[in-house]
Formats: C-alpha cells, sequence, structure tokens
C-alpha cells in the first residue's frame, strides 16, 4: 500500500527544533524512511526506465498491460465508492444504535485486516466458486473481483469516519430539527460536511489499497488477460515469464495513480479545512 | 402560549420530571429557575420536543403538539453550547431555517442582514462560528432561532458558558430584545440573579417538581417554601423564622421583643455590610446593614446589640425542614 508521508528533507540550517527529536532522530528517521521506502522505490523506477521513456510507454500501453491498469482503476474507484455509501451507513449504525452483540460486530469489522488476503481468497472462492453452496457462481468475473476488493477494503472507512460521527454535535443537529430540516437535510447539510474528510481519506486509502491487491483476487478472479486479469497478477504474470522491466513500468504507473489519488484527496480536504 | 399540563418523565427508574404543569403567557419572558440535576433542561426539551413526555400535555398556542416533531412545532431553540453549524458562514447559519423553507435567495439575505444587524453582527456574516467570541456566536444562534419567526422562544442557559461580563451584558441585550421582539420566551438557567433581572415570571424547580410559580418580586417576598426562599437569595434563621438578613435590624439598645445578641465579626461588602452575631441560646446569625446603618451603630466584634426583625411579614417563613443548606 502506497504511503504519501515522505517527507522533505530536512533543512541543513535549521539548528535545534522546539521540541524536535534533535538530529539524531531526525538522521535516524530519514535512513529508515530511505531504507525502506525511498531505496525501493528508486529502484523500481529505475528498472522502469530502462528501456527510457519509450520502454516504458510500450510496457504499459501493451493492450494486457493497459486492460488491467485500466480495469484496476475503474473497480478500486468503484470500490471505494461502495465503501463510501456502506461504511458510512455500517460506521453509523455503530454509533448510533444499540442493539444486542453491537462489540462483537465492532470487532468483526477489522476481520479483513487480520486475515491474510489469500484466506480470504478461498473464503470467498468457496462460498462463490464453482461448487458454490448457495448457488451464486461468481468465479472468474468481474462481479468476484470487486466482491474481493471490497471485502478487504472494507474497514477503511468505516474506521476513519466512526470516530469522526462520534464527534459529531448532536445538539447542532437537534437545532436543524428545530429549525425545520427532515432527518435527511439534517444528514445531508449537518453532519455529511463534518464526514467528508473523514470519508475521502477512507475513500483514499481503500482505493490505494484495492488498486495493488493481489491475494484477494488471486484465486476468485481467475487472472483472464483482458478480462478480469488486475495490475498485479499481470505484474506477477510478468515476472514469472521473465520480463522485470515490463513489471516494474507497470508497478511504477500503478504508484503514479495511487499517489495521485492521494495527493488530490490531501489538498482536496486541505482546502476544505478553512472554514 | 405554553400550557403544560401534567408532564412526567422517566429515565430508567430516575423521574425527572414528576406530574410537572407550567403555562407560560403570551410575549412573556419566563425563567424555569432550580439547581442543576432539578429538570429544567428536560421540561424545556419535551416543550421543544426534543424529548418526549411519558404522560401529560403540551399545548402551544392552543396547538396540542405532545407528539409533534420538534420541525412542526414552530419553536426557536438555543443551546448552551452554542450549537453553530461549523461549516457554515453566519449568513448560512441565520439563514438555514429559510433555506431549507426554500425561501428565495434574495429574501433570504434581507431577513439575514436584518437579524444580524439586531443581534449586533453586521459585519460578521462571511466569518465562520470558529472565528467568532462565545457571546458572538450565541448571538448568532439567537439570529439563527429566530430567522423562522417561531412562536416560542426556548433558551437552554444560553449565556452558561460565558464568563460574568459578557452573561451580564447578553443578560441586558436579551432583555431589550425581547422587549422588541416580544416572542414567548423560556428561559433555562440556575442563576437566581440573572432570572431576577431578565424574567417578568419565573418558575423555579427543585427535584423533578416546580415549587412556585409568579413575578420576580412576588417570589422574593412572599416565598411559597424555604426552598424558594434560599433559592432567590440569602436567608437567615432566627429561632425557627427564616427571614431575609437585609429585614433584621440592630439596635443599641433593648426594644419591644428585641433579642440580645453579641456581635462575633463585621464584613464590609462595599455597598453593604454583613454582620454576623451569636443570640443568646450560642444560635449564629447574620444580618446585612447599609454603609449607613453600620456607620451609626459602630459595630465591633464582641459588642451586644439587640436584634429586630422588620420588614413584611409575608417575607419570613416558618422554619419547616432542614432544607436550607444552601443559604449564602
Ligand atoms: N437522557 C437522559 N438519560 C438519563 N438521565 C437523564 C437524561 N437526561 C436527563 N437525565 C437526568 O434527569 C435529571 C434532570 O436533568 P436535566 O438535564 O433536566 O437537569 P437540569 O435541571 O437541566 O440541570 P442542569 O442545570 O445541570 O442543566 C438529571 O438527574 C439527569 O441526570
Ligand atoms: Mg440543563
Amino acid at each position: 500500500m502506497a504511503s504519501l508521508a515522505v517527507p522533505k528533507p530536512p533543512a541543513r540550517t535549521r539548528r535545534s527544533l522546539g521540541g524536535g527529536v534533535g538530529p539524531i532522530g531526525l538522521g535516524v528517521a530519514t535512513l529508515w524512511l530511505s531504507l525502506i521506502v525511498l531505496l525501493p522505490l528508486a529502484a523500481v523506477l529505475t528498472k522502469s526506465l530502462e528501456g527510457g521513456l519509450g520502454g516504458f510507454w510500450d510496457a504499459i500501453s501493451a493492450p494486457s498491460a493497459r486492460y488491467a491498469l485500466l480495469l484496476t482503476t475503474a473497480i478500486s474507484a468503484l470500490v471505494a465508492l461502495i465503501n463510501v455509501v456502506t461504511g458510512t451507513l455500517i460506521a453509523w449504525v455503530l454509533v448510533r444504535d444499540d442493539f444486542r452483540g453491537k462489540s462483537l460486530v465492532n470487532a468483526i469489522i477489522d476481520l479483513p485486516f487480520a486475515l491474510p488476503t489469500i484466506v480470504a481468497s478461498i473464503v470467498l472462492l468457496s462460498l462463490y466458486g464453482p461448487r458454490s453452496p448457495v448457488g451464486i457462481h461468481l468465479y472468474a468475473t468481474k462481479p468476484a473481483v470487486i466482491l474481493a476488493l471490497a471485502f478487504v477494503t472494507l474497514p477503511f472507512v468505516v474506521r476513519s469516519v466512526q470516530p469522526v460521527l462520534m464527534e459529531v454535535d448532536r445538539e447542532a443537529e437537534q437545532a436543524a430539527a428545530s429549525l425545520g430540516a427532515s432527518g435527511w437535510t439534517t444528514f445531508r447539510r449537518i453532519i455529511l460536511p463534518a464526514l467528508y474528510p473523514a470519508l475521502l481519506g477512507g475513500a483514499g486509502l481503500a482505493f490505494a489499497r484495492a488498486i495493488g491487491e493481489f491475494g484477494s483476487v488471486v484465486l476468485i478472479g481467475g487472472g483472464i488477460p483482458r478480462d478480469t486479469e488486475v495490475a498485479s497478477q499481470y505484474i506477477a504474470k510478468q515476472i514469472e515469464t521473465d520480463r522485470p522491466a515490463s513489471a516494474a513500468a507497470v508497478s511504477v504507473a500503478l504508484l503514479l495513480i495511487s499517489f495521485a489519488v492521494l495527493f488530490a484527496i490531501r489538498w482536496f480536504t486541505k482546502r476544505k479545512d478553512v472554514g | 402560549m405554553i400550557t403544560v399540563t401534567n408532564v412526567s418523565k422517566r429515565f430508567g427508574d430516575f423521574t425527572a420530571l414528576d406530574d410537572v404543569s407550567l403555562e407560560v403567557p403570551d410575549g412573556s419572558l419566563t425563567a424555569l429557575l432550580g439547581p442543576s440535576g432539578s429538570g429544567k433542561s428536560t421540561l424545556l426539551r419535551i416543550i421543544g420536543g426534543l424529548e418526549f413526555a411519558d404522560s401529560g400535555s403540551v399545548v402551544i398556542h392552543g396547538e396540542d403538539v405532545t407528539g409533534v416533531v420538534p420541525q412542526k412545532r414552530g419553536i426557536g431553540f438555543v443551546f448552551q453550547h452554542y450549537a453553530a453549524f461549523k461549516h457554515m458562514t453566519v449568513h448560512d447559519n441565520v439563514g438555514f431555517g429559510l433555506k431549507i423553507r426554500k425561501t428565495p435567495k434574495e429574501r433570504i439575505d434581507e431577513r439575514v442582514n436584518e437579524l444580524l444587524k439586531i443581534v449586533g453582527l453586521g459585519g460578521f456574516a462571511k466569518r465562520y462560528p470558529s472565528q467568532l467570541s462565545g457571546g458572538q456566536r450565541q448571538r448568532m444562534a439567537l439570529a439563527r432561532a429566530l430567522a423562522v419567526e417561531p412562536r416560542v422562544l426556548l433558551l437552554d442557559e444560553p449565556f452558561g458558558a460565558l464568563d460574568a461580563k459578557v452573561r451580564a451584558e447578553l443578560r441586558e441585550w436579551l432583555r431589550r430584545l425581547h422587549e422588541e421582539v416580544h416572542v414567548t420566551t423560556l428561559l433555562v438557567t440556575h442563576d437566581q440573579e440573572e432570572a431576577l433581572s431578565i424574567a417578568d415570571n419565573i418558575a423555579v424547580m427543585d427535584n423533578a417538581h416546580i415549587e412556585q410559580v409568579g413575578g420576580p418580586r412576588e417570589l422574593y417576598d412572599r416565598p411559597a417554601n424555604s426552598f424558594v426562599m434560599g433559592f432567590l437569595g440569602p436567608v437567615a434563621q432566627v429561632d425557627d423564622t427564616l427571614v431575609r438578613p437585609h429585614d433584621i435590624s440592630l439596635l443599641s439598645r433593648p426594644e419591644g421583643d428585641a433579642r440580645e445578641a453579641q456581635v462575633t465579626r463585621v464584613s464590609h461588602l462595599g455597598f453593604e455590610v454583613r454582620v454576623e452575631l451569636q443570640l443568646g441560646d450560642g444560635q449564629p446569625v447574620f444580618a446585612q446593614l447599609t454603609r449607613t446603618e453600620a456607620a451609626q451603630l459602630e459595630l465591633s466584634a464582641g459588642d451586644i446589640v439587640w436584634l429586630a426583625l422588620t420588614g413584611d411579614r409575608d417575607a419570613r417563613l416558618v422554619s419547616e425542614d432542614d432544607r436550607l443548606d444552601a443559604v449564602a
């Protein structure tokens, strides 16, 4: 999963920052970040440009590659959108309603985080695969991919919206009601604006996770080129067939899409925050 | 007029309101006064439809609204902590009620500007609530409530979160605003000074009950029981008589049925002078004198004086129980 925490290198002239960690702390943090994040990124970037910009472009615009990238982006966006709706709903129920077994449900939300994704894939395969006990056969279809990605990204929006929803000013809602606003109007005009940053953030994380997801789609998705093959599967296949430069190029393309989305969200939330 | 009849409300097995009835006269500014936990907010919220009574009825201007949702009650509600719509400008906050009523934009602008002028926020339309002081936020909240021309205005400790000076200013301001707008207003407060200074009608609550309803003077001068008397002002006890400390006068010579007492302490509190005394049987009492009176007596600790009860007999009570812990 991509992270956008790439800090600017510390300015050399700044000596001791108030409450900072000092030069050693900064050094360690920078070194760690470099080893763990920047170095591999640089390596994959170099690899992808082995054949020059032209080679890079050829690699990602090969029909199967382009299809996989487009499919992945579109499905990830769709999954993020589904998450925005269902995640808000689940968070709402968890925060506002009281029912028996609520804490159990609350714990189950995190299951997709805890479960190895390949296990998720097996679970989905046994439920919706060729020998489906419920008679739903989704193996190697786009809905299967969507389902798998929706499963693994479920917690993101729920967990980002939930705390914000708990903090929402109930009296502001009551004030809106006393001014004549219906429940829906109050939700749309009073609650939703407070949730926007959390929704965008959660959706962004879900998108970024979905775009690179491999384990959960690998079995149920079928990996049919130009049909259900997502970018990560395409990359794996390139590696298997010994085309590392092409694999690196598609990886970098994924990375760029991910970065672009996360930065766009960040910019958007910042702009929303000025109020 | 708001008429509350036999309203009861329980939370679990806790009784927040016990068979409460109240009338709020048309155009009045009525205060609901009582200590913390007495059920004031609960009663106000039931009138506003933010809470529903277990039994009893609420009638606003002749219409039974007991089971009616807040949206349809024609009320304006103001909360202690402003309940501002944080992501909207002051203009949009105030215009909210009109906007959802699909009022034309020009009409909204006109009304919002007019209201902002009334509440003294003329130049603040484009600000966000976070850019206002507490007092300004509360005035915005009032303007927002008034914008939809409510039949009644319900205020729950509107100045409770503000410091003493701003409180006093806003209190004055609200009284003047009420004289201008004249909408039937019910104001919850636990501050007797606030109630006495702005309300023309006060209902005193204690322990899920309304103890007494009346004008400020009536309540102060003719309290129905020791709770009301103690809650509205300081009380001194002479034998088993409860009396306002300013209704005790001190004499330098025995006279009539005046009682002998020894001065234990004299405190000068600006305009008033507080004299602590001890009666012959050891009972402590305190009296409030004006500076002039005190100066004439030239009191100091250890002096022997004679204590007489003056003032209206109806302003005194015979102590009936031990509910007087709260005396100042
Ligand atoms: N939603 C609720 N659930 C349980 N108990 C409640 C609820 N609302 C109020 N109460 C209880 O009812 C009693 C009266 O509460 P209420 O808020 O009406 O008091 P109040 O007179 O407004 O006090 P304060 O001056 O502190 O605001 C309190 O003891 C409170 O704990
Ligand atoms: Mg209250």
